[in-house]
């Protein structure tokens, strides 16, 4: 008898603990719901506190695409987040792979010097960065809003410890096949270090896309701005109203948790590796 | 190619290693190391991007010493740092301990956690600040009103703003913390736990003797990153406040956007590259205190 009543007690601090959850898990999405609801009000509606709209409609999307800018914007940030994430994939990894599976002299340096970049805050480099941007003609252009970025310490470090766990006898094993190093790294060592791959494909696709220091530094026409950029200017605008806003917001975010929603458990896998790696 | 044929195995590796490194080298110096030379050197010149750079000594140095808003940014990227890091740990340890337990759509109940990492801050601190207007417009003031409670004002008081803008800073780096925690707990091997069953120990014991000394390492780590977080923030603060950056009397301004003002609004550069390396040495004590942690655990 005392024994039932112990667990019926767990069971009830466990839905009570259950019930608590969820409500903290409802109101860390609330911003979310309310951007995306605001965003399918019509303007009487805004300011009504009722999460679903009485009367959902797509006018707010139809009105800021049609404006042309968030087009231009989110085909930028796209193009930008892309190239930036192939670069990062390729040059992170071929260095990473270098640092653990080669013997050369000047190896140790070359590692920390790439591990100290880490240190040095990215809010130093933009003034230097913005000169030089200046002086080569590359403020306003793709390549000046993704220049800075094309290669991380930290993405170079993720791979290294990743290959670690690659055995040095399939590597062996492949140079006896009569392989060429760059063979080797392509076609022996990248497949096997894929989920290290995906996870820094995420961080830096994420991290380009929402980026916005050096973006609103070195963009100045509205036809460069990324996303992030532009929609900080829009909100500005004197005569933009709130439920456009949240459109505008909604539109930089959705394709981010789309994303998130399909690839779910890889992403959050990617996270705690890096995490727990870096 | 003849000469690389007649070269020894190891030498053919150095060949293949430098080949493999050139550009990233190249990169690093020019994109890196060179730069941050750069900075510390404007820090002791004058210039406002247009006429000379003419040598100042520590002038921008004894001049950010002087400067009242300097203190003022100052104090408020430690207000940040210092409210901001431990409200986030003890929420997202709360938080992970008690979701780590839960198995009824654990993966959903995670997901909800989650989602505002993936989201980008610019977005959300545009959809914050609409939250903290006045009746009619900001939802906040408006259940307020509901319950017939007195307006708040958020962003344009002094004492309000600072956390109304850290409030979707902790907010939005939530998420992460709670898996890398939710992470940390899972690699404590079940026999501790099953030894202190055994034993029959409470739980209050468990946690302060088994759970949280095993999870230095992730704590440490947790602290360290949302330390430079915050140290760092300028996002939120800027998109919350742009008609006013930096709130009312600068009430919220944080180092990085005074950087930002100084350096591309009024031009002064080298002021600017001084105030560049002032938080670089921040950051660089943050990391020192990280590696110095970690090697004593």
């Amino acid at each position: 008898m005392a024994k039932k009543s112990i667990s019926a007690n767990r069971n009830m601090g466990q839905i009570l603990r259950w019930l608590v959850l969820f409500g903290g898990g409802v109101l860390m999405v609330m911003p979310i719901a309310y951007m995306i609801s605001t965003s399918l009000k019509w303007p009487h509606e805004v300011y009504n506190v009722n999460l679903i709209p009485v009367e959902p409609t797509l006018d707010n999307y139809m009105f800021v695409l049609e404006d042309g800018r968030f087009y231009m914007w989110f085909i930028n940030s796209g193009i930008i987040a892309v190239l930036t994430t192939i670069s990062n994939l390729l040059f992170d990894s071929l260095v990473g792979y270098t640092l653990c599976k080669f013997k050369f002299p000047g190896r140790t340096i070359v590692f920390i010097a790439i591990l100290s970049t880490l240190m040095i805050p990215t809010e130093m480099l933009v003034i230097p960065w913005y000169l030089m941007s200046q002086s080569f003609g590359w403020l306003d252009s793709y390549w000046g809003i993704m220049f800075p970025g094309l290669m991380t310490g930290f993405g170079t470090f993720l791979m290294k410890q990743f290959f670690e766990t690659v055995p040095d006898d399939f590597i062996e094993a492949a140079r006896i096949d009569g392989l060429n190093e760059l063979q080797i790294w392509w076609t022996v060592a990248l497949p096997l270090v894929k989920p290290a791959l995906a996870a820094l494909a995420i961080f830096v696709f994420l991290g380009n896309w929402t980026a916005f220091l050096w973006p609103l530094i070195v963009t100045n026409s509205t036809e460069m701005y990324t996303i992030p950029v532009g929609l900080s200017g829009f909100g500005d605008e004197a005569d933009v109203a709130w439920e456009l806003i949240m459109t505008g917001a909604a539109i930089s975010t959705i394709p981010t948790l789309i994303v998130f929603l399909i690839f779910q458990r890889f992403i959050i896998r990617g996270v705690v590796m890096a995490g727990l790696k870096g | 190619m003849s000469i690389y044929r007649n070269l020894t195995i190891k030498q053919k590796q150095i060949v293949w290693a430098w080949t493999f490194l050139a550009v990233p080298v190249v990169f690093y110096s020019v994109i890196r190391f060179y730069p941050t030379g750069t900075a510390i050197l404007i820090s002791f010149q004058d210039w406002n991007l247009l006429g000379a750079r003419t040598w100042t000594g520590f002038d921008n140095y004894i001049k950010l010493w002087n400067d009242p808003v300097f203190w003022k940014v100052f104090r408020n990227t430690f207000a940040y740092l210092l409210i901001g890091t431990p409200v986030s740990l003890v929420l997202s340890f709360v938080i992970a301990y008690h979701l780590d337990k839960v198995r009824f759509m654990h993966g959903f109940m995670r997901m909800l956690y989650f989602l505002p990492f993936m989201t980008s801050a610019v977005a959300m601190a545009w959809v914050w600040r609409w939250f903290y207007q006045a009746v009619p417009i900001g939802l906040f003031n408006n259940v307020l009103a509901s319950f017939g409670i007195a307006q708040i004002e958020f962003l344009n008081s002094t004492t309000n703003a600072l956390p109304a803008v850290l409030a979707p800073a902790v907010w939005a780096g939530l998420g992460f913390q709670v898996i890398i925690f939710m992470a940390g707990i899972r690699a404590i091997p079940t026999s501790y736990y099953e030894a202190a069953r055994i034993d029959g120990v409470g739980w209050w014991v468990v946690l302060t003797q088994i759970t949280l000394p095993l999870l230095r390492p992730t704590i440490v780590f947790i602290v360290v990153f949302s330390s430079i977080g915050f140290l760092r923030i300028f996002d939120h603060v800027f998109n919350m406040t742009t008609n006013n950056p930096g709130g009312p009397l600068n009430a919220t301004k944080p180092l990085v956007l005074m950087i930002y003002d100084t350096a591309f609004n009024s031009f002064n550069m080298g002021y600017a590259a001084a105030q560049t390396v002032v938080l670089f040495t921040i950051l660089m004590c943050v990391s020192l205190i990280q590696l110095r942690l970690l090697r004593s655990s």
